[in-house]
């Protein structure tokens, strides 16, 4: 859990839970398995009522934080769902609205931000983890651009109203936000490891569009999809760390409730320092999180390399904090009853999504080579 | 209401850039190069430099000599201070963990008396807690101190004490009654180093490092107004010694001044890219992943720092939370180190004299890899406190709780 929380955030935080509690605890995530969208868009709009998507808007567009500080606010959000592995296209719509609200087209799309504010619309965020070619192309064609190319895998793909696209120019980038109806575009619902989580595979067909469909100036398209970057990197480390908390909790719940040799699996030292370790871990995961969430909300030099420091820690330790939980209980951890791999399938998802722990430590080396370079 | 962060900031730098000399790199011609005596020296005229300009002892009250400062104008002050020669070898243990320990229990004498002394470099101070018997089972020491009348007769001996041939007084925790269970009849007392009766020998580590020593005590007289604490109520100036100095290896103390992740003046962080860039190995984007890696754990080991130093001071976490950087320092040293190898490649078992930076050094590293899970408590303590204190799992079996120690079981033979 986040530390050192101001009033206002900490019943923000109490609010959430008890709201993910009450309208989506785990029996309705397992129910929304076979739901194609992965969830309800009438529990979304409630969300939304509760601020989840207007943290990273000004308020003069309509949105709002509770701290000034929009991003550690919606970090509360992430590791809430985090702890009940919730539904729902928070992170994609939160990095594009995000996008959207402080680029200098904001006016174009007025009604976008209000409808993804409202949670009547939903959005994607097509971009390509760090390392990774663009495989979109925007072209000039009459007025406009035709995009040519595929995006995959694209979170919420199938399902958003807006898509935010990073495509490839003669010049260099360029940002457009698509509509899902456009001509040209075609979904296909990829099948993924998570029970709700959502992604899709999206070819652009000579889709067509216009002027006023940009992002931002062209000029400012790599610095702004970076920051895009960040804020999805650590929407994600927060998320992770909430559910490895959670995880952990009810593993030494676990530990005490049951008796072999007739004494608690908490009282053998093998297993003991096993429970510190991973104590540790996730504490270190918490801090790097905070850490990295402080450096982009206050947009300091170092926050690229930061969210990569909290991606390329957390995406191992998570993994196999959970492995190792699922260890300590014994063979009902590996069954689909017990729901433990719920969270499995989570923190899986999020260590390969938006590069690896190993993609991320070779941006760490680029960027201290980088820094070295300039400082001889 | 202490003086805003940027504003001091700004003084630090301004001071340290007119004051303070830049520090050379040093020409470490590899292990146990000898200058140690040269060292101590400086780094008591680099502290009264520090005092004389008002920036020694940041946290410390000022009826003490302090500066009455927080924790995050030492941490402004680490920051600045880069690049500058610093007392660094105060850091560890006299400023983070003894002289804390003089303020948390010391007597209002002992206080005027220690603390102004140690922040203007006047005075050393070292802990004499582990025995030759055992370091884990601290609180089942042996060294005799007999009372007679005002004064306490000191018998026996301490071990891995750093660098207590340099220091002034020593922390030591001795038995004081024989019939009470080991942890009612210890006591702690501020002991004169350098005085007839105290024999120092110097231990030689296998990184050719000498700064621990052993020390044996013969009818060494200590004062009994030179007690720390409560006669018999050792055992609680000794845990928070341990607290203290738990969170000074882990990164967390406010009380360690000067650059972080340096202990000397000049030695820096291992250069695995200049390593790596000096091998031909910099294109291997596996080794590109190593030195991600190893940049990674630094940072987080920061970070954790942080989060529990702060946890602890606003009463979020338990004092116990501070093993978890113990732990964290330890483990990811052990990783960090095999890196360091991998990157150097067989640099590290062979190499010019002239090179033993860039390749040696990584080999010596790792021959001395377990110390960081030893020393301040072995990480198997640290497992121990974090599942028993901050998880609250049932305590060990121990076979001497609640028994007079003069009834329970010892080691047939000491270790040394």
């Amino acid at each position: 859990m986040q530390l050192r929380l101001n009033e206002d955030q900490e019943l923000f935080r109490r609010t959430v839970r008890q709201f993910l509690e009450r309208e989506a605890p785990l029996t309705t995530v397992r129910q929304l398995t076979d739901d194609p969208a992965g969830f309800d868009r009438g529990w979304w709009r409630k969300g939304a009522e509760l601020g989840w998507t207007s943290m990273l808007v000004p308020e003069k567009h309509g949105g709002g934080n509770l701290s000034g500080e929009g991003l550690r606010d919606l970090a509360i959000v992430a590791e809430e769902m985090g702890r009940l592995v919730s539904p729902g296209p928070l992170l994609p719509t939160s990095v594009v609205l995000g996008a959207i609200a402080e680029a200098t087209t904001v006016e174009a799309h007025s009604e976008a931000i209000e409808r993804l504010l409202t949670g009547d619309a939903v959005a994607a965020w097509c971009a390509p983890a760090p390392g990774a070619a663009i495989a979109v192309t925007a072209r000039p064609d009459g007025d406009g651009y035709r995009l040519d190319g595929v995006a995959e895998p694209v979170e919420a793909g199938g399902e958003a109203d807006y898509l935010l696209v990073t495509a490839r120019t003669d010049g260099g980038l360029s940002q457009f936000l698509v509509p899902a109806g456009a001509g040209g575009l075609r979904r296909d619902r990829l099948d993924g490891l998570d029970l709700v989580r959502r992604f899709a595979r999206l070819t652009f067909d000579g889709v067509q569009v216009g002027q006023s469909d940009l992002v931002g100036s062209p000029d400012a398209a790599a610095e702004a999809a970076e920051h895009q970057l960040q804020t999805a990197l650590v929407l994600q480390a927060a998320e992770t760390a909430g559910a490895i908390e959670r995880v952990l909790d009810f593993t030494i719940g676990w530990a005490f409730d049951r008796y072999s040799f007739g004494r608690p699996l908490a009282s053998y030292q093998a297993l003991k320092h096993r429970f510190a370790d991973m104590k540790m871990w996730v504490e270190a995961c918490h801090a790097t999180t905070t850490a990295a969430a402080l450096a982009v909300q206050q947009r300091t030099p170092d926050a690229v390399e930061l969210v990569s420091v909290a991606k390329a820690y957390i995406g191992d330790r998570a993994t196999e904090i959970v492995q190792d939980c699922v260890q300590m209980h014994g063979g009902i951890g590996v069954t689909w009853e017990h729901d433990l791999h719920l969270y499995l399938r989570r923190v899986t998802t999020n260590r390969v999504i938006y590069g690896t722990p190993n993609d991320h430590r070779r941006r760490v080396a680029d960027l201290l080579e980088a820094a070295d370079g300039s400082a001889k | 209401m202490s003086e805003d962060l940027q504003a001091f900031r700004l003084r630090a730098r301004e001071w340290l850039a007119a004051t303070m000399p830049r520090a050379e790199a040093s020409a470490d011609d590899g292990p146990g190069d000898g200058r140690d005596d040269e060292a101590w020296v400086r780094a008591r005229e680099l502290q009264r430099i520090l005092y004389d300009g008002g920036f020694a002892g940041l946290c410390y009250p000022q009826e003490y000599g302090g500066q009455g400062l927080t924790p995050a104008h030492q941490r402004v002050f680490n920051e600045e201070a880069v690049g500058y020669e610093m007392p660094l070898l105060l850091n560890v243990p006299t400023f983070s963990i003894c002289a804390p320990a003089i303020l948390d229990f010391g007597t209002e004498e002992q206080k005027r008396q220690h603390l102004p002394a140690v922040i203007r470099g006047d005075e050393v101070l070292v802990q004499f807690l582990s025995e030759p018997r055992g370091g884990s089972d601290l609180a089942g020491a042996i060294t005799r101190g007999t009372r007679d009348g005002e004064v306490f007769m000191l018998n026996g001996s301490k071990i891995w004490s750093s660098n207590a041939y340099a220091a002034d007084y020593g922390l030591c925790l001795v038995r004081t009654d024989w019939d009470a269970p080991k942890h009612r009849g210890l006591t702690m007392l501020i002991v004169k180093v350098h005085q007839p009766g105290v024999e120092i020998r110097r231990i030689k580590q296998v990184n050719g490092n000498m700064e621990f020593c052993q020390e044996f005590f013969d009818d060494v007289p200590v004062p009994a107004s030179d007690v720390l604490g409560e006669e018999n109520g050792g055992w609680a100036v000794a845990s928070r010694l341990l607290f203290h100095e738990r969170t000074a290896v882990g990164g967390g103390s406010p009380y360690v001044s000067g650059p972080p992740g340096v202990e000397r003046s000049g030695e820096a962080e291992p250069d695995l890219l200049e390593l790596a860039r000096a091998g031909d190995r910099l294109t291997d984007p596996v080794v590109r992943e190593l030195i991600g890696e190893s940049q990674v754990l630094e940072r987080v080991a920061d970070q954790l720092a942080v989060r529990v130093t702060d946890g602890i001071s606003a009463g979020e976490l338990p004092d116990a939370a501070a093993s978890l950087l113990r732990l964290f320092m330890a483990t990811s040293n052990v990783r960090r180190t095999q890196i360091g190898l991998e990157v150097a490649g067989p640099r590290a078992a062979a190499w010019p004299p002239s090179d033993f930076r860039d390749g040696g050094s990584y080999g010596v590293n790792f021959l001395f890899r377990q110390g960081a899970s030893l020393g301040g408590g072995s990480s198997e303590m640290s497992r121990n406190l974090i599942s028993e204190r901050l998880l609250n799992m049932p305590r060990e079996y121990a076979a001497d709780r609640d028994v007079p120690f003069s009834q329970v079981r010892q080691s047939k033979t000491p270790a040394r």
